[in-house]
């Protein structure tokens, strides 16, 4: 079965050139400004869009993502309203691959079985779910795939060559490199290291490899592109979004110009890499 | 309801779980650690040196065993209510008393052995997390003893309200990291452990304070607590020459309680209590997973949790800096759903209260968390019979209360 993510990637393969994938997330400043910034991403250039579940507790993320996912659980975010707005960006867009990203507990509440239904017909593409390993793939992994949705494993610089094939096994749309040890928005990539590990991982597996962590500007997505399948940007997005925020951090009139605007940039990065 | 097991004490199963309890629900930056960890720890279980070095530093170091001790005093109080109110006579009340070990509680039982595991393993930061402090003092002091890097990670309104464990920490060498994420208490301490780890993870093992977190930490903090049961078996033998009747004991993340407890939990004639903290009452803010939550998956494992519909973690509240913390062991909650254990809850103003009778009675200021216990021991000691022989983990000392207990009473008496 064939995935949104697939036909994206397919497409990429035949225009030579890696996917720029963004983050942010859902019903962050408020639920009405997050659908009108991830409707203004595809026309900005990304590729794939990954929309963040929020949650109380993300022990991966580090401060701007924290922020993030406090902002718009005040705003009223759940995941119900998740996925209802993802619903509403396919009215328009069928076409752009959207990945859930999150923490297992909210999905665990609303029900795996529920979830997957609902995800699915809400045209959600593929999930990253941080807290889950191959150890606990009985929990959501191998029920999505069922569902024909994408699970996209996390690999980072501590999974070795013994561990990649337990981690690579029941992964499917892409695999997301983490290139540094560390929480989201912290230390940036060294992109030599980042190519080496790249290389690593696509001698075990044949699936589009994106990286993620670490990277803020057009150059380092252009550096991160060249030598990868994608570049994800998440903190940087946000950052920016908070930053157009007013004192009460509310959406102002610039909010959804300034996300989409560093997105533009960044995406004219990814655009001029030289293919690998 | 789920059948019941052939033994109590036989999990956790390889993955970690006790029922569907437990797992390994971490990131995959922390998946190669943990995996090792599991197996240096396995290995430590079976090497003799191992045990002879846990043997030692218990002895010398700790000071264990810890008395079990006769409170002859609450006993007679208590069991003049018994007859007063025409019940059964009143139980005969035994105190361990965890809180003469060295540090003030039994948190240094386990942080010893993990110390002794990670210098196994040859890691030479270590990071913490602490509600109390109780965790952070006694991972600060076997730091200090082993010449180690420490950081602790403690919520900012913990710091504030704990300031003579801060201050401790700090003169033994660790670095006391105030965390002003989230609800600024326990739980968001751990994240920033966990954020803290999966940034450091080549160098740095992190001591976790309690039954809680991935497999093997609930496991593994369970064996090092269980020599507070292992004690008291052996002590009570000697005392009465039988086993005791019921066991009692306070429950945050609930390893004192899981120490105490997994001894005996095949004896199917020891009745057996936890307490949870019931903060403001459990229709207001508390911190009784187990009464007020449901199971779900946080900090690695999955466990009952206080949430709300959406599977957002709610704030949890008690009046000990120790107990305030969503969740609980996952042991725990499959001894809650298998039935072997009872689980209760003590609010605040009745920890309150335990913690001056039992200061005016018997001389021992204990922790605000232990007079969780001591105020369920308080209801349950009247209904039993003269001959019950009932234990309470007393888990720690309250001294590092005295400040927070002084200001409140002192406020009453305006």
């Amino acid at each position: 079965m064939t995935t949104r993510i697939d036909t994206r990637f397919a497409e990429l393969r035949k225009q030579d050139r890696s996917a720029f994938v963004t983050f942010l997330m859902a019903g962050d400043p408020d639920p009405v400004t997050s659908l009108a910034i991830i409707k203004a991403l595809p026309k900005a250039g990304a590729d794939i869009i990954e929309i963040g579940m929020p949650f109380t507790d993300p022990m991966a993320d580090g401060r701007v993502i924290q922020a993030a996912g406090l902002r718009a659980l005040k705003a009223g975010m759940t995941l119900t309203k998740t996925l209802q707005m993802i619903r509403d960006f396919r009215k328009d867009d069928d076409s752009t691959p959207i990945v859930l990203m999150g923490y297992y507990n909210p999905i665990y509440i609303y029900g795996v079985e529920k979830f997957l239904d609902d995800a699915k017909a809400a045209g959600i593409d593929g999930l990253i779910v941080v807290d889950l390993p191959p150890e606990e793939d009985s929990e959501l992994c191998i029920p999505a795939m069922k569902a024909g949705l994408n699970f996209i494993r996390l690999a980072t610089p501590t999974t070795d060559d013994k561990r990649l094939p337990a981690v690579l096994a029941n992964t499917s749309g892409f695999v997301y490199y983490v290139s540094i040890t560390g929480i989201t928005g912290s230390a940036a990539a060294n992109s030599a290291a980042v190519g080496e590990a790249v290389g690593r991982i696509k001698r075990h597996t044949s699936l589009p490899v994106c990286v993620g962590f670490g990277i803020r500007t057009p150059d380092a997505a252009r550096g991160i592109a060249e030598r990868s399948d994608g570049a994800v940007v998440g903190s940087a997005l946000v950052d920016v979004l908070s930053g157009s925020l007013d004192a009460e951090g509310k959406a102002t009139a610039e909010t959804v110009n300034a996300v989409a605007g560093l997105a533009a940039s960044l995406a004219e990065g990814v655009r001029s890499a030289k293919s690998g | 309801m789920n059948s019941l097991p052939n033994s109590f004490r036989s999990g956790p199963d390889e993955r970690g779980h006790f029922g569907i309890f437990g797992g390994r629900f971490v990131a995959e930056t922390l998946m190669p650690l943990i995996l090792d960890l599991e197996k240096a720890y396995a290995d430590a279980r079976v090497d003799a040196s191992f045990q002879r070095d846990m043997a030692r530093y218990r002895k010398d170091y700790i000071g264990r065993p810890s008395p079990l001790y006769f409170a002859e005093r609450l006993t007679e109080h208590l069991r003049e209510i018994s007859v007063a109110s025409g019940r059964a006579g009143g139980a005969k009340i035994y105190l361990k008393r965890e809180e003469l070990n060295h540090t003030g509680s039994h948190k240094v039982n386990n942080v010893l052995g993990q110390i002794l595991v990670a210098r196994r393993m040859g890691k030479k930061r270590i990071i913490a997390e602490t509600g109390a402090g109780q965790h952070g003092v006694a991972t600060a002091t076997l730091c200090a003893r082993f010449g180690l890097d420490c950081v602790v990670y403690m919520g900012a309104v913990d710091v504030a309200r704990q300031e003579p464990n801060v201050i401790r920490m700090e003169m033994l060498g660790a670095k006391v990291v105030p965390v002003q994420s989230g609800t600024r208490t326990l739980k968001d301490a751990l994240n920033e452990a966990l954020r803290d780890w999966v940034t450091n993870v080549h160098d740095t093992f992190y001591c976790i304070g309690t039954v809680a977190g991935p497999h093997p930490y609930p496991m593994m903090v369970r064996d090092f607590q269980s020599i507070i049961g292992d004690e008291t078996r052996q002590q009570m033998q000697e005392a009465e020459g039988r086993l005791p009747d019921s066991l009692v004991a306070c429950i945050g993340g609930g390893s004192n309680a899981m120490g105490l407890f997994h001894p005996f939990l095949d004896e199917s004639s020891v009745e057996i209590f936890g307490v949870e903290a019931a903060g403001h009452g459990l229709d207001k803010l508390h911190a009784a997973s187990l009464t007020g939550g449901r199971p779900g998956v946080l900090h690695g494992n999955r466990t009952y949790l206080l949430m709300n519909d959406d599977g957002q973690i709610q704030d949890a509240h008690s009046i000990s800096a120790g107990l305030d913390y969503p969740g609980i062991g996952p042991e725990h909650s499959w001894l809650h759903e298998t039935g072997r254990v009872t689980y209760l809850s003590a609010t605040d103003e009745e920890a309150l209260a335990a913690f001056q009778l039992l200061t005016r009675l018997e001389g021992i200021i204990p922790a605000l968390e232990s007079s969780h216990a001591i105020a369920r021991v308080i209801e349950l000691a009247p209904e039993r019979p003269k001959d019950h022989l009932m234990v309470v983990n007393l888990s720690g000392r309250g001294d590092k209360d005295v400040p927070q207990v002084g200001d409140i009473l002192k406020g009453r008496k305006k």
